[in-house]
Parts: structure tokens; C-alpha cells; sequence
């Protein structure tokens, strides 16, 4: 579904990224493990069309590497920042309408959908996004990148300093989106969860792939996990 | 009191023509960072426009043709200006505008002369309105103020009822985020410039008649919305309203105020003889300060309040 070749990407005179190779297919959990700096975010980012870049990006069998943002948010990617970047001044109701790519688009999740997997959108539907905790802005987000009906979901450390309760609800949703259908691209830097919800797992280390394989896999490499995921 | 009604009316309409031009350059600067120094030039191409425009097809086509004319040039500016610009870095495109602000100058003199044109009110809005006491208050002024109101009110039911308003306000703080959940942020960029010149450019067809139509229009009112929108706080529309309306009255009351600081030590019962090093500056009247008010103020501003009157942004 989603297949990147040889992926280079810079800021500004920095090379970031030597050369990523990494698919998801259809209806797929995949994880992308790493220490900080590794290089995930900006894999992701990269993908989503927001960082200078060369190589290729297929998606759906399209090549999607030279369009703008927007545009590959249009193919049906999804990315949910690990920033958050809720909309303070708006309302909750005002942020999830705002993940909808045109007024009219009607997809498998609607906001009916969000308010009863999340029964706190609905009390703080009027209220300005801006006021919520992180946790809620956390689902927050993750259900507005949904409301634009994406086939695939990138998602950027979404259990980042959330409370042990809050980590569950999250990954209660992950499996609700792949029960819907829908593929799933995460960046984690905690085993537990990428061990239980992925079927397949990517390491990266200095902007590159260091290791590929199942959570079992991962689990009997000692010497990956040592080298660049323990800290 | 006479005086005090008319110069709060004339303060009022100048601070909502100030209005429509800071609501435009804060709007544009807090969704792009950029400080458009061109901002005021687009204020007097409506005025041009509209005196070119009146002579063909009367004052009412002019008065809604000019600021779509103007919007138009606008949106082109960024579209085939800024967006090439944009990537080699904010001060490049500080530079661009500020050699924009010359061009239009330039172009200006080339096609109208170095002379103001003689555009006017038109007749039918040239009679008074009412009178206050003994002065009688033109009609034109109350009509300004009636555009600029209303098309304010506008503005605000745009940014908050629409939904390009919301995607507008997404923008405001995460235009990348807007982006990745599928919205044309180019676009909207280019809309918002061009409607932040739009309303520059209606306050150019308002104001050119009540004021003086010339080329030097714009390098005056232009120092003076800077004034306001870092006042108010850049980025701020609400610190810009306020900043317009004070600014619309510190400008009508000054000029008219023959007071001086040696008045006021007067009331204290102190007095300064004329051969004292001091007399020369106490002796400032606020009318002969008028012209620098502002800019001590935006420094005083400043130095107690960097950010502005309600700003937020660090830059």
C-alpha cells in the first residue's frame, strides 16, 4: 500500500535521512522504533511531502513523492504529529469538521463515531480545543486526522508522557482503526505497545533502516534492541 | 464640548479606516510572518483606482471595482511575488515588499504625476449631516464610518462562521497541520493577502477624497499602521482595534491641543522663566508634538511592553 525507496531528506544543508526503505501494506500495523534523532519524525515527515527530499514514495500504486502536502493528504494519508497541533482558538467541534477534507466528504468515521469512542469530545464539544488536557488533545487529534477518511495513518508517538490510563484508550483506538480497515504507520519509542499492537517492525538508527521483522523477532535480537532502542 | 464631540467623530472614523488597513497587515502577518511594508501602497492604489475609475463610471461602480482591482493585484503579488520569495527566508521577503513599497510609488508618479489628482467626494454625499452644536458634521464622514463598519462586521461573520474563516484561524497557528489534513494552505494564503489588500484598497477609496490623493499617501499612513499594528500587538486583531481607535483619537485631538508641559507645571504652581535652558522644550505645545506622538508612544509601548498592547507572537 505504501512503499518508500531509497529515501533522502535534508534540512537545509543537514542530511537527515541516507537512504529509507520501509512498506506498509494494507490493513497493517507497522512500527518505526528508534531513539530520538533517529530519524522517524522526519521519515514521516518526509512522506507526508513537509521536508526537502529525493527518492520514492508509492502509495495505492501512485507515485507521490514530488506533491505538495495537501495534495498527499488527498491521496488518503493521514498524519497525526506527535506536536498535537490542535487549534486553541477553535472549538472541538470546529477542530474535528476542520479534519474533514471538503464539508460535504462522508467517510467510515463520523462524528457521531468519535463522540462515542470518546465520550469527552461530546462535553467539550463547544469548548475552545486550547483548554483540554494532553491527553485529550490526544484523541483529539487523532480523531480529527480520522475525519478526513484516510486509508492510512501515519501517527507520531501518541503515548508520549500520557498517563498509563490514557496509553490504553489510544491503543483501544489504533485497533478500532484496523478493525476498520485502515493501515497504520507508528512512531514509537516504547516497546510495550509497538510489541502488542504491530505485525511488523522497522528500527532506525542514524537515518537509516537498521532492522526489519516481527515483534518476535525484535524480541529474540538482544543485540538490536542493545544497540539501538535500550537507552 | 463642541470641540471634544467633533474631534471624537473625526478621531472614530479615522481609527476605522486605520482599522481596515492594520486588520489586513496583522492578519497577513500572523498567518505568514510576513510584515508587509507594501501594505500602505495598495491603501493608495484603491485611492488612484477610484479617482481613475469615478471619471468613467461614477463613484458607486468605483467604490466596489477599485478594492477588487486592487485584491486581485494582491493575490497575484503573492502568487507570482512572495510564494517564490518565501523560501530563501523571512528577510527576503522583507525585502521584497519594501522594494514592492517603491515600485508602487514609482508607477504611481509615472502614470499620475508627482501632484495629488483632484478626486473628490462625490455630490451626492457632499452636504451635512447634522449639527452639533454650532458645527455642522459632513455627511461623507458618517458614511465612511457606515463602510468601514460594515464591512468589518463582515469580515469578522467571514473568520468565524465560514468555514474558510475557521481554515483561515486553523492557519493562523498550525498552517502545516491545516495542510496535512488536506486544505490548499497556498491558496489560502492568497486569498488572505489579497483580501488583506482588498480592504487596504477600500480604505484608499474612502479615504482618498476625505483626505488628499498623492503619491506620498502611502509612506504617511503606512508609518502610521506600523505604529498601530505594533502597538496593539502584531498579530493581534483585537489589540489592532484598539490600537486604530486610539490612534484615530490621539492624531485628531493632538493637532488641536495648545497645551504644554509648562501649562501643566503651571497647575502645579511652578514656574519656568524664559531665560531658563528648559523654557524652549516645556514650551512644546502638543499640537507642534502631534507629528512624533505616535512614534513616543509606540517606543514607550514598547519599552513597557514589548509585545504590544495584547500580542503574543515571539517574532
Amino acid at each position: 500500500m505504501l512503499a518508500v525507496t531509497d529515501l533522502h531528506a535534508y534540512y537545509g544543508k543537514s542530511h537527515i535521512l541516507h537512504g529509507v526503505n520501509l512498506r506498509v501494506g494494507a490493513g497493517e500495523i507497522v512500527s518505526l522504533l528508534g531513539r530520538n534523532g533517529a530519524g522517524r519524525s522526519t521519515t514521516i515527515k518526509a512522506i507526508m511531502g513537509q521536508v526537502d527530499k529525493s527518492g520514492s514514495v508509492r502509495f495505492q500504486g501512485k507515485e507521490i513523492g514530488a506533491l505538495e502536502a495537501y495534495r498527499v493528504a488527498r491521496c488518503g494519508l493521514g498524519y497525526v504529529p506527535e506536536s498535537r497541533d490542535i487549534f486553541p482558538s477553535l472549538t472541538v467541534r470546529q477542530n474535528l469538521l476542520l479534519g474533514q477534507k471538503r464539508a460535504t466528504q462522508k467517510g467510515r468515521w463520523s462524528m457521531e463515531d468519535m463522540f462515542q469512542l470518546f465520550p469527552v469530545l461530546r462535553e467539550r464539544a463547544e469548548a475552545p480545543a486550547g483548554v483540554m488536557s494532553g491527553g485529550e488533545q490526544q484523541m483529539l487529534t487523532l480523531c480529527r486526522t480520522l475525519m478526513g477518511d484516510p486509508e492510512l495513518v501515519m501517527i507520531d508517538e501518541p503515548t508520549e508522557g500520557l498517563a498509563p490510563k490514557i496509553v490504553d484508550l489510544v491503543a483501544g483506538l489504533l485497533e478500532e482503526m484496523k478493525n476498520r480497515g485502515l493501515s497504520i504507520l507508528l512512531v514509537e519509542q516504547k516497546l510495550t505497545i509497538a510489541l502488542k499492537i504491530s505485525q511488523r517492525l522497522y528500527v532506525m538508527g542514524h537515518g537509516q533502516i537498521v532492522f526489519e521483522g516481527k515483534p518476535d523477532e525484535l524480541l529474540a535480537n538482544e543485540q538490536v534492541r542493545k544497540e539501538w532502542l535500550e537507552v | 464640548m463642541e470641540f471634544f464631540a467633533i474631534s471624537m467623530l473625526n478621531g472614530l472614523s479615522y481609527g476605522l479606516l486605520l482599522f481596515l488597513l492594520s486588520s489586513g497587515l496583522t492578519l497577513i502577518f500572523s498567518m505568514m510572518g510576513v510584515l508587509n511594508f507594501a501594505h500602505a501602497s495598495f491603501y493608495m492604489l484603491g485611492a488612484y483606482f477610484a479617482y481613475q475609475l469615478t471619471g468613467y463610471l461614477g463613484f458607486w461602480p468605483a467604490l466596489v471595482i477599485a478594492p477588487l482591482a486592487v485584491g486581485v493585484l494582491g493575490a497575484l503579488t503573492e502568487r507570482w511575488g512572495l510564494r517564490t520569495v518565501h523560501k530563501y527566508g523571512h528577510v527576503a521577503e522583507l525585502l521584497f515588499t519594501f522594494g514592492l513599497f517603491y515600485l508602487i510609488e514609482e508607477v504611481v508618479h509615472l502614470i499620475w504625476g508627482r501632484a495629488p489628482v483632484d478626486y473628490r467626494v462625490p455630490a451626492v454625499l457632499d452636504f451635512s449631516a447634522f449639527t452639533i452644536f454650532s458645527t455642522s458634521y459632513p455627511a461623507y464622514r458618517v458614511f465612511m464610518m457606515a463602510v468601514s463598519v460594515g464591512m468589518l462586521l463582515s469580515l469578522y461573520l467571514l473568520l468565524t462562521r465560514t468555514r474558510i474563516g475557521l481554515i483561515i484561524q486553523a492557519s493562523l497557528s498550525h498552517p502545516h497541520m491545516v495542510e496535512a489534513l488536506g486544505h490548499n494552505v497556498p491558496r489560502v494564503f492568497m486569498l488572505v493577502f489579497g483580501g488583506g489588500c482588498a480592504l487596504a484598497g477600500l480604505a484608499g477609496v474612502i479615504g482618498g477624497n476625505a483626505f488628499v490623493t498623492e503619491p506620498g499617501m502611502a509612506a504617511a499612513v503606512g508609518t502610521i499602521v506600523f505604529v498601530v499594528v505594533v502597538f496593539g500587538g502584531m498579530g493581534s486583531l483585537a489589540g489592532a482595534f484598539i490600537a486604530s481607535l486610539f490612534f484615530g483619537a490621539v492624531q485628531t485631538f493632538s493637532v488641536a491641543l495648545d497645551y504644554s508641559l509648562l501649562n501643566l507645571l503651571d497647575v502645579f504652581g511652578v514656574s519656568v522663566e524664559r531665560t531658563s535652558g528648559w523654557y524652549d522644550v516645556l514650551s512644546l505645545s502638543i499640537a507642534q508634538m502631534a507629528p512624533v506622538l505616535p512614534y513616543l508612544l509606540m517606543v514607550l509601548m514598547l519599552v513597557v511592553r514589548p509585545t504590544g498592547l495584547m500580542g503574543t507572537r515571539e517574532t
